[in-house]
């Protein structure tokens, strides 16, 4: 970790008036430029506290907070703030001004020039995947609670700020659209290279999200901070291991992708061939399916010993093979398509759909259980 | 239906006292309104983030509408003498409370998330109050302003017991003179034309209230 943080937090306390205990108590936490650092934690634990306190939404009640090298604990505020994104579960849009006028917040109290904040409104629009001629001028009410989000987000980037506060985003929306929210969010991080901090008390989302993980327990305190691969493998002590779950492990699933294992070859079909010959095949690899590759190398049906002994057209024996996987594939999706298929395996094509090889359940269990004894055994 | 001829008998050869005594009841109408507004707004303000003056303010506020009316006319006529500034000056205390309830109300009842994140992107507290606040809470406010307009058209019919004048003249003059001719008529004169005085305010702040409000729908 040679590179400077972007944001340091130093023995940063924080006591609310009237409570004993304080709500962050000697936290120090340094963010590194261009890394998505996932507080995670049980509610109550100090995450939106800890967050609040780096645009200081709150002041701390001792420490310092360093903002690219400059010591912002005093100064003005606002001024501070309008450099760093903000966005809340609950979005807070202005409801009495247009989408385009939201978004335009920041740009306009920076004063930016008439002609640059309209052209940035309707980039940052594109930008979250919305039309700008159709939700330019529409209301906040008039938005579903996914749009409404991406708004916000397009909000918080207003000015362009290096870094983005995110405060459970994503909490409010249902699973589907909160899945395809957070891929989209990767995708556009992954153009942008913000700096993120990003709370959620919700473990999936943070090993989905994180590139780095901070484990909080009470008063903000780091149980671990490592990324999501070593707090799922090597937890730190009981706390973490409870916080994770007993599907820790399974949980490395989502962290690695169909191209990082070693595909198994499946017995492949494909005409013309003896019908016998392709039993004996199967009998020697031990298994019970084939597939059925057409003339171009794309896997079209599982056949299985039955449809091989039947003499019915091999087009239409077996079953049609509906979900294929590419290599870019999280392991959980490929354990998600191997259930579907009676067969516990699934096959892998390449970008242009020709055969690559596939994935069975036995060679994941094989992983999950090695990842498992490593993890165990450090 | 002879009864309403004789009203408008009554009325076509007293338009010169008819528009004097509109004319005074509008003038109280219109400045106790606008100061009522601004002191309403003010201590809204001024007490948004302090929760005990503000509960305190609004109780004082409600302790004029307990007093009964002819009381507090004649209070402050010791100080002030007779005639309009008596009048005035109670009419504007009445008229304090629906506006300030309303304003505090109305700012109170901003989403807490909108604040939360005006604040967050760099708002400064009067910018805030200005550009958020405010906007939002307008229609509550302008409700409080045309309860407080419409109760200053009632109430005013009072300052004629203290020579303030209005529309209450014809009320007063016409009870002392039952059951002498014209005393009916004087009394229709005072009710019916502060009623359309009232529904005319009424209108008026509800055309207001359709070309401020801020827009939250695009159709
Ligand atoms: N404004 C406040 N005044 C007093 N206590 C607060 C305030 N905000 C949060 N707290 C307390 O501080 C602790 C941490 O809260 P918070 O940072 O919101 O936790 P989290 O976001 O992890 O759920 C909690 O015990 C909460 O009750
Ligand atoms: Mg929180």
């Amino acid at each position: 970790m040679s590179v400077e943080p972007l944001i340091k937090l130093e023995n940063v306390t924080k006591s609310y008036p009237g409570v004993d205990q304080p709500a962050v108590k000697n936290l120090n936490l340094a963010v590194t430029p261009g890394e998505i650092l996932v507080l995670v934690g049980p509610s109550g634990c100090g995450k939106s506290t800890t967050l609040r306190l780096i645009n200081r939404m709150i002041e701390p009640t001792s420490g310092r907070i360093i903002y690219e090298g400059e010591d912002v604990t005093e100064g003005d505020p606002n001024e501070l703030r309008r450099r760093i994104g903000y966005v809340i579960q609950q979005i807070g849009l202005f409801p009495h001004r247009t989408i385009a006028e939201n978004i335009a917040t920041v740009p306009k109290l920076l004063k930016w020039p008439k002609d640059k904040v309209r052209a940035r409104v309707d980039e940052l629009l594109e930008v979250v995947s919305m039309d700008p001629s159709i939700y330019r001028d529409r209301y906040p009410s008039e938005l579903s609670g996914g749009q409404a989000q991406r708004v916000g987000v397009a909000r918080a980037l207003g000015a362009d700020p290096d870094v983005l506060l995110m405060d459970e985003p994503f909490g409010a929306i249902d699973p589907i659209t909160r899945d395809r929210l957070q891929n989209e969010f990767l995708r556009l991080q992954g153009e942008l290279k913000k700096t993120i901090v990003f709370v959620t008390h919700d473990i999936d989302e943070a090993v989905k999200m994180g590139d780095r993980i901070a484990i909080l327990r009470d008063q903000s305190e780091i149980a671990q901070l490592d990324t999501p691969e070593h707090i799922l493998t090597d937890p730190a002590d009981e706390f973490v291991e409870n916080f994770l779950g007993s599907g820790a492990i399974l949980k490395t699933l989502t962290l690695r992708r169909v191209k990082d294992i070693e595909l198994s070859p499946l017995v492949t079909l494909k005409e013309p061939f003896q019908r016998d010959q392709a039993l004996r095949q199967m009998s020697d690899a031990n298994t019970s399916v084939a597939v059925l590759l057409d003339r171009n190398d794309h896997p079209t049906r599982w056949i299985d010993e039955k449809a091989l002994n039947r003499s019915s057209a091999l087009d239409r024996a077996g079953r049609p093979i509906s979900v294929q996987l590419q290599p870019e594939d999280t392991l959980q999706d490929a354990l998600a398509a191997m259930l579907t298929t009676a067969a516990g395996m699934a096959v892998v094509v390449d970008g242009r759909g020709h055969y690559l090889g596939g994935c069975t359940v036995e060679s994941l269990a094989q992983l999950l259980i090695q990842t498992g004894a490593e993890s165990s055994s450090s | 239906m002879e009864g309403v001829f004789s009203w408008f008998d009554y009325m076509s050869s007293r338009t010169d006292l008819i528009v004097g005594g509109l004319s005074q009841t509008l003038v109280y109408v219109v400045l106790v309104t606008v100061a009522a507004t601004v002191t309403a707004i003010v201590l809204a303000i001024v007490t948004l983030h302090q929760a005990f003056a503000k509960e305190l303010v609004l109780a004082i506020s409600s302790v004029f509408l307990t007093i009964p009316s002819l009381a507090l006319f004649t209070i402050f006529i010791p100080i002030v003498g007779l005639g309009f500034t008596p009048s005035f000056i109670a009419l504007y205390l009445y008229a304090i409370m629906p506006i300030l309830r309303n304003t505090s109300t109305g700012l109170d009842s901003v989403d807490p998330s909108v604040l939360e994140s005006a604040k967050g992107m760099g708002l400064n507290r009067f910018q805030v109050l200005t550009k958020v606040q405010l906007p939002l809470a307008w229609p509550v406010m302008l409700a409080g302003i045309r309860v407080s307009a419409l109760l200053t058209v009632g109430i005013s019919a009072i300052a004629t017991l203290v020579a303030g004048g209005g529309l209450g003249d014809f009320i007063k003059s016409g009870l002392a003179r039952l059951p002498l001719p014209n005393s009916l008529e004087a009394i229709w004169t005072g009710v019916i034309l502060s009623l359309v005085l009232a529904l005319f305010i009424d209108s008026l702040l509800r055309g207001v209230g359709r070309f401020t409000t801020p827009r939250t729908k695009k159709a």
